[in-house]
């Protein structure tokens, strides 16, 4: 038994503090709230307005262009057509807004925290254990502040998958601008590159095949996030693996869990393609 | 050889370097003449440049030479400023160019003096032409000009042709060779070369020596060479430095350095040259 006068618990502070959060600062986050609900919003009207041959082709079109492979992209076309023939093309398309909004977000979160991560040291040492904890810690844990800020639906859905899908970004962008040959950086820094020639003409580009592996471990992470998003109202396929769980729907819920499966798969292929270096650059 | 210089281009003036935490301390130890072991086991510092002093003359190809480790490859980083000296004074034209702040640092490299590397240094993303052409893009040249001036250096160095490759597809020679092209297509009254042939196989190593002295013929650039084989220095030295735990040994023409070695350490580079003819 653990002695009792050792014990404390830091439950009450954290409780008063967040109170005071939602009090001081409701306001700022309903708007932001708001302005992001709108994005998305648009987003999945559109998505769901487009005529399902459309957006078919269209998928095609990027995986032609990412893979340059007549069989995947036909493979990837196959696939996302057979998720509309069991009847969740609309489903699809809300997670897709879903996962393509915390993606965006992530990215423009993720890579520039890398690029300030690989140039300093101590930042770096600050953020790699604060990584280490949001990917750790149970979601649910700061779902409960989250929705207190922001209410229930999409929103915190969002953010609960920004916390748990840009930690690999960021450490994959640190790691990819840290990896570029040493030499390399000296020799442009001996022709007299300032900062800004440095990181866009040498450092980002070496970089790339790292910050692709990055943002495609954060798609596939938004996507397994998906179905704690739906227990806090964000539609689309997880909602349907949750009603599949409720109501013991095995069927349904596999149906929805396959179609999870097959957007991460169309996903995973064509971001990793766009991954690989064009003229085979390396050793 | 000597007395025909009429001005020192590089001015190196009791420079120190020191690598590690207590650099201050260091220096003090070092300052008293004690041994750059000792130095190391007191400080856990190491000394990289000691108390290093010499003048290299305007159009001259100047050898800096020594084992690995000691402290050419640091030395030569001094002057184009990629490291920092922990004491002492380096004037480039007369110019205290330590006191630069970043921006005249980056002008001073992009117009007065330009690097080329043991292991190139090439960006593998970027096609020859665009490498060769990286100083003067850097710079802000116009595209005209770069392209211009990348394709007249890209030919004199013998890569007619392979204007699109990518660096990995060629050989080891070739990509020195690119490396030499963007050093010259910066045009700068100074050339550094770290090792810059130590990694290309004998043949080439001659040819590219051969391809340099001819080149220095019409250019009269300052070069500054470090390597670490006697017989590169004094082929193509006009005045060769002997390095040793980062302190000059001797400072000679070819013929002073072969004759009348200074010490036992010169000594023994010069006899292993003879001994291998």
């Amino acid at each position: 038994m653990f002695p009792k006068n050792f014990t404390f618990s830091i439950a009450d502070w954290v409780n008063g503090w967040v109170d005071a959060l939602v009090t001081h600062y409701g306001d700022l986050f309903r708007h932001i709230s708001d302005t992001l609900l709108w994005a998305i919003v648009n987003l999945e009207g559109l998505l769901r307005m487009m005529p399902w041959w459309l957006m078919l082709a269209i998928v095609g079109g990027i995986a032609w262009h990412a893979t340059r492979k007549a069989v995947t992209t036909a493979v990837i076309v196959g696939l996302l057509f057979l998720v509309g023939a069991v009847g969740l093309w609309d489903k699809l398309m809300q997670t897709l807004a879903l996962m393509l909004v915390a993606t965006l977000i992530s990215v423009l979160v993720g890579i520039p925290l890398g690029i300030l991560s690989a140039r300093s040291d101590r930042l770096r040492a600050v953020l790699m254990p604060l990584l280490d904890i949001m990917q750790t810690m149970p979601s649910f844990v700061y779902l409960i502040p989250v929705l207190m800020l922001f209410g229930l639906g999409k929103v915190p859905a969002i953010f609960a998958t920004v916390i748990y899908a840009a930690p690999p970004l960021i450490r994959l962008t640190d790691l990819g601008i840290r990896q570029v040959d040493g030499e390399v950086m000296e020799a442009i820094n001996a022709f007299g590159a300032n900062r800004l020639q440095q990181l866009f003409g040498v450092q980002l580009p070496l970089a790339l095949p790292s910050i692709m592996a990055g943002i495609n471990q954060t798609t596939m992470m938004a996507l397994s996030m998906v179905v704690i998003a739906s227990m806090i109202g964000a539609r689309g396929l997880g909602e349907d693996v949750l009603v599949g769980i409720q109501t013991l729907n095995v069927g349904r819920g596999l149906e929805a869990g396959l179609a999870i499966v097959i957007l991460a798969v169309v996903i995973d292929r064509i971001t990793q393609a766009y991954g690989r270096p064009r003229h085979g650059v390396g050793k | 050889m000597s007395g025909t210089q009429t001005m020192n281009k590089i001015e190196v003036k009791n420079v120190f370097k020191i690598f590690g935490a207590r650099a201050e301390d260091a220096l003090k130890l070092i300052r008293q003449q004690k041994a750059k072991d000792q130095v190391l086991a007191e400080t856990g510092c190491v000394v990289g440049v000691n108390d290093l002093s010499l003048s290299i003359g305007s159009g001259e190809i100047f050898v800096i030479m020594g084992l690995s480790g000691s402290g050419k490859s640091t030395l030569v980083r001094h002057f184009n400023r990629l490291i920092d000296p922990t004491s002492g004074e380096i004037l480039v034209d007369g110019e205290d160019i330590l006191q630069y702040d970043m921006q005249a640092l980056r002008e001073f490299r992009r117009h007065k003096i330009s690097m080329v590397f043991q292991s190139f240094g090439l960006l593998p993303h970027r096609t020859v032409l665009d490498n060769v052409a990286y100083g003067l893009k850097v710079r802000g040249e116009s595209k005209a000009m770069c392209a211009e001036r990348a394709l007249h250096w890209i030919n004199t160095v013998g890569l007619k042709g392979y204007e699109k490759s990518y660096p990995h597809q060629l050989s080891g020679g070739m990509r020195q060779r690119v490396g030499l092209a963007r050093a010259l297509a910066a045009d700068t009254d100074i050339i550094l070369m770290d090792e810059a042939f130590s990694a290309l196989d004998p043949l080439i190593r001659a040819e590219m020596q051969d391809q340099l002295l001819e080149l220095q013929k019409t250019l009269h650039k300052t070069i500054v060479f470090i390597t670490h084989d006697l017989d590169e220095a004094v082929r193509i030295g006009n005045r060769i430095a002997i390095l040793k735990d980062g302190r000059l040994v001797q400072v000679g023409t070819p013929k002073e350095i072969l004759y009348q070695p200074a010490d036992e350490y010169v000594d023994r580079f010069v006899q292993r040259r003879v001994a291998s003819l």
